[in-house]
């Protein structure tokens, strides 16, 4: 086998210097009725790296990538155009095998990069600080309103109609063990009144901008109401390229932010890995969940970095630490440093504007398709559309005419009756004419 | 080896030379990177896109108003700093990582390849079922090869990592201690535990009960049955444990579990040490997680991801979360609602957007179709061969204090060796730097005093498990000898010397700020 370096000869040395008659003597404190032979797994014997790659290549050729086709897929996961050098440099073996940087003298690769990330997040988000990355999106949300239970000691969480479904869905998960969840009305292309809800039990509430259905909220107002109340703001981005042309949420008052980083250096992988980025007030530093990365010195005095702050942490604190999280999304969040880097304030900055343009562009050519309605008035590169027929249904069969057409709102709210003929649509730098020509044209044929 | 030094004007790297500073701060290959915000600045990108305009109409007011305060660099500034910061890593791919249950072993880059494939890595999460069936069908490929393996009948996919996972069994204990009409907030985890179980444990709303250790390195399983009772939920038990060892007596202490009306949770983190060989399904295990990025080999990354699915027994199963991922005439369908479960089904919730993380599933099924299931039992056997090679072969100089009887896949010492030298684990560990190796874990599992735990995994050669003993036992030796000259400030020859991380903590510096004054000029 082409990855087990020992030979059958290396093998009988060691058990000779080990004392061992044979290999089954190493595992003797197995109790012998849960020793099977090889015959118990009904498994295929070991391959080629040839044989390997047809198997699986096949699988993925059964697949339709978006770059494949006109693709609009959206809902918290985008497709954008990743520069060569961001996969060049991450799959470079010093950052691709090694582990979390424990040995901060021969990790500080990967600890600039962590400390470089924190900075790019906190200036993205508009936050003072922000952790070294958490799984996604969803799952930073997540551990948004526990920090802000934490926080308030305070249990009712109140999320905007507008957040997506799956951050919803993740948060009851777990955030129902230590409060109480609430859901606001789902309200299609308009703001609900979530300041109405907010009372005094309430430890956060959670508003999704531009949310699910693409529309830009204004996160001011809600701010206001909700320290008034002595709450906090969870501000929630999926969309991390919005950041570049829209107000950052530090700057309309969020107080901590948990945004989806898949956008900025990660493929779409089917759902994952991808990058949670976690921004909050300084002065909530210590309520952080996650690792931290800190500039200090070494003993000759040069800078250095180093992971920090760790008391907060499981492998210190263990029943009492802030969070259960160990590895995070490393890889992934190197990958959105890097690209973020490649663009820099100019390029990020185009980037974003470039998006809004193509999905304005979009939104006013399938605006034009009889049976057609936008419905959201503001929005960055995500927008919805009312059908005039159920879009679940209109979705496969613009599939079948080679288009991905977007994600049906049904599939995220299936018990939401205004869901059912609305139709999700995201339009990004990828997306060329031809592209909204072909879409244009099959959606028109498939609503006739 | 001796070196021949004809022609040589002089003895190389001799310490005078070393300490003579240079005037650019690097040291030949040795090159240091600013901060990107210290060579970045305004007017360069390093990705070409056209300059639209763009209309105020539909963003709401909310056009950002301030610039963000993102550095500007060219690519090949780009690449230059990444590369130079990448040197300053030490990583498997450059030499034996042997940090203790972390389980560094070789990536292959066939892995990397099929994971990047367009059919999977550019494939959107919600695109129409149609469009998925492939990477439908290679999840439930990596399914069966994880149930077989384990011989559990169920495992949930979508933890994104292992603590990730262990949130996820220990949620659907919960699920279904609830729907017995019962109430348990106990959950017993032994004092060797991963840190992890504990934080878990209370994450998901349970109180953490202490379970001890026996002097021989188990769990003691007498006091373990002393604390059942009906407010205990579950025990959480790593098997093999943290300190290497197999928990003999772990079907004794299954069946006592069962009777008490609680579940056994078994961290999964060890796996690689009894893949192939022994299924914990047989052991009575009602769930457990298994790092992909341990036993399968998916890369670190310096952090993640990773990738945590979960088995469950038959008493588990219908409490997986959404989604399901279910076959019917036309293929694999993806089950995300609740109104929709197939009989029987009684999901706890979701973990995750999504489902799951797909690009490790890739590269597992990719490893494990490489390795087929002899490869896979081959793979545990030569962990643990090679963890008992090193044991072996180091426990007369250091000290191993499980050390009668066989490990299994990671070798245990503790700093009864170093004792009157003045040199702690530490000093031990910074000296292995210094040596070009990357240290052991150190001061974990908590149930020795100055732990050094060491996992070889299956990829070295004998070569090179040869030298890293001679290494080891040079630097035992003279710590036992009190020749301090190694240790004392160690590293040496690493990028940094050792970091304070005390001041690090004492006034956290997070985050890149511009100076506040301008520099006066001189």
């Amino acid at each position: 086998m082409r990855y087990l370096p020992l030979t059958p000869d290396d093998r009988r040395a060691m058990l000779a210097r080990i004392g061992a008659p044979d290999i089954d003597a190493l595992f003797r404190d197995v109790p012998p009725e849960a020793v099977v032979p090889l015959s118990a797994f009904d498994l295929p014997e070991t391959q080629g790296e040839l044989e390997v790659d047809r198997a699986l290549s096949k699988l993925a050729a059964r697949n339709i990538a978006a770059g494949s086709v006109p693709s609009f897929c959206g809902a918290g996961a985008y497709k954008h155009h990743v520069p060569s050098a961001v996969d060049h440099l991450i799959q470079r073996s010093e950052f691709l095998t090694a582990y979390t940087p424990y040995q901060p003298e021969i990790a500080q690769g990967t600890l600039q990069v962590l400390f470089e990330f924190q900075t790019q997040v906190a200036l993205l988000t508009g936050m003072e600080s922000a952790n070294a990355s958490l799984y996604d999106g969803s799952t930073a949300t997540a551990e948004a309103v526990l920090m802000a239970q934490r926080l308030t000691r305070r249990g009712k969480a109140i999320l905007s109609g507008g957040l997506h479904p799956h951050y919803a869905e993740t948060v009851e998960t777990v955030a129902s063990l230590s409060g109480e969840v609430a859901r606001a009305a789902v309200m299609p292309g308009s703001a609900e009144d979530i300041a109405a809800l907010i009372d005094g039990d309430t430890a956060c509430v959670v508003v999704q901008s531009p949310d699910v259905f693409g529309l830009i909220r204004n996160l001011r107002p809600i701010a206001e109401a909700a320290h008034a109340k002595g709450a906090l703001l969870i501000a929630v981005v999926t969309e991390a390229v919005s950041l570049g042309l829209l107000e950052s949420p530090g700057a309309q008052g969020a107080d901590i932010v948990a945004c989806e980083g898949q956008s900025i250096g990660n493929g779409l992988n089917f759902g994952g890995p991808y990058v949670g980025l976690f921004a909050a007030r300084e002065k909530f530093l210590r309520q952080m969940p996650g690792r931290l990365c800190g500039e200090t010195v070494d003993a000759a005095g040069k800078r250095g970095f180093v992971l920090t702050l760790s008391t907060r942490e499981q492998h210190i604190r263990r029943e009492k630490a802030t969070s259960n999280v160990c590895t995070n999304s490393g890889l992934c969040a190197l990958a959105f440093a890097i690209h973020l880097s490649l663009l820099g304030e100019e390029g990020l900055t185009r980037l974003a504007r470039l998006n809004h343009a193509r999905a304005s562009a979009l939104a006013d050519r399938l605006a034009r398709v009889p049976g057609v309605e936008l419905m959201t008035p503001a929005f960055f590169n995500e927008f919805t559309l009312k059908l005039s027929k159920p879009a679940a249904p209109v979705v496969d069969a613009l599939a079948v005419r080679g288009v991905l057409g977007g994600v049906p709102a049904s599939r995220l709210m299936p018990h939401e009756a205004v869901a059912k003929n609305l139709l999700i649509v995201a339009a990004t730098e990828t997306n060329t004419d031809e592209d909204f020509a072909a879409f244009e044209t099959a959606l028109a044929e498939v609503l006739t | 080896m001796s070196m021949n030094n004809q022609g040589r004007p002089s003895q190389p790297g001799s310490a005078q030379d070393n300490e003579l500073p240079t005037i650019s701060g690097d040291r030949g290959l040795d090159l240091e990177a600013r901060l990107i915000f210290e060579i970045g600045r305004g007017g360069v990108t390093g990705v070409d896109l056209p300059d639209v305009k763009v209309a105020e109409a539909r963003l709401g007011g909310l056009r950002r108003k301030d610039a963000i305060g993102l550095p500007g660099l060219s690519e090949p500034e780009v690449i230059r700093h990444y590369v130079r910061l990448s040197r300053q890593n030490y990583a498997i791919d450059a030499g034996l990582y042997p940090l203790g249950s972390c389980t560094m072993k070789h990536n292959p880059r066939l892995n990397e390849k099929m994971a990047r494939l367009p059919g999977f890595g550019d494939l959107h999460p919600l695109a129409p079922r149609a469009a998925t069936q492939g990477a439908l069908t290679l999840i439930s490929e990596l399914m069966t090869w994880l149930t077989t393996l384990t011989g559990m009948p169920a495992v949930a996919m979508s933890p994104k990592a292992g603590a990730h996972g262990e949130l996820c069994g220990l949620l659907a204990i919960r699920a279904a201690v609830a729907a017995r009409g019962e109430k348990r907030d106990r959950i017993l985890v032994p004092e060797s535990a991963h840190g992890t179980n504990p934080a878990t444990a209370a994450f998901a709303g349970f109180t953490v009960d202490e379970v001890p250790a026996k002097p021989d390195g188990r769990v003691d399983a007498a006091a373990l049955k002393a604390k059942l009772g009906p407010d205990v939920a579950a025990i959480m038990l790593t098997n093999p444990n943290t300190c290497g060892l197999f928990e003999g007596e772990v079907i004794g202490i299954a069946k006592a579990v069962h009777a008490a009306g609680a579940y056994f949770y078994c961290d999964g983190a060890n796996f690689n040490a009894i893949a192939g060989r022994v299924r914990p399904g047989d052991l009575g295990i009602d769930a457990m997680h298994i790092n992909l990025h341990k036993t399968f080999s998916t890369p670190h990354g310096g952090g993640g991801p990773g990738a945590g699915p979960v088995v469950l027994s038959d008493r588990l199963a219908a409490y997986a979360p959404l989604p399901l991922l279910v076959s019917d005439a036309n293929g694999f369908r993806l089950i995300e609602d609740r109104d929709e479960l197939p009989k029987g089904a009684k999901p706890f919730g979701r973990m995750c957007a999504f489902h799951g993380q797909m690009g490790m599933f890739v590269r597992a099924l990719s490893y494990m179709l490489s390795h087929g299931r002899d490869g896979v039992r081959q793979a545990s056997e030569d962990a643990v061969l090679s963890a008992n090679y090193i044991l072996a072969s180091l426990k007369d100089v250091m000290s191993a204090p499980f050390g009668d009887g066989p490990c299994m896949h990671e070798a245990l010492f503790d700093d009864t060796f170093l004792e009157g030298s003045g040199i702690t684990t530490l000093d031990f560990a910074k000296a292995m730097i210094d040596e070009g190796y990357h240290p052991m874990t150190m001061y974990f599992p908590l149930v020795v005093h100055g732990a050094m735990l060491i996992e070889p995994t299956e990829s070295e050669s004998k070569e090179s498990l040869d030298r890293f003993i001679a290494v080891l036992r040079g630097l035992a030796e003279e710590a036992k000898a009190g020749k301090r000259k190694r240790f004392d400030g160690a590293p040496r020859y690493a990028p940094r010397r050792r970091l304070d991380e005390t001041a690090a903590a004492r006034k956290p510096v997070l985050r890149w700020k511009p100076d506040p004054l301008p520099q006066a000029a001189e």
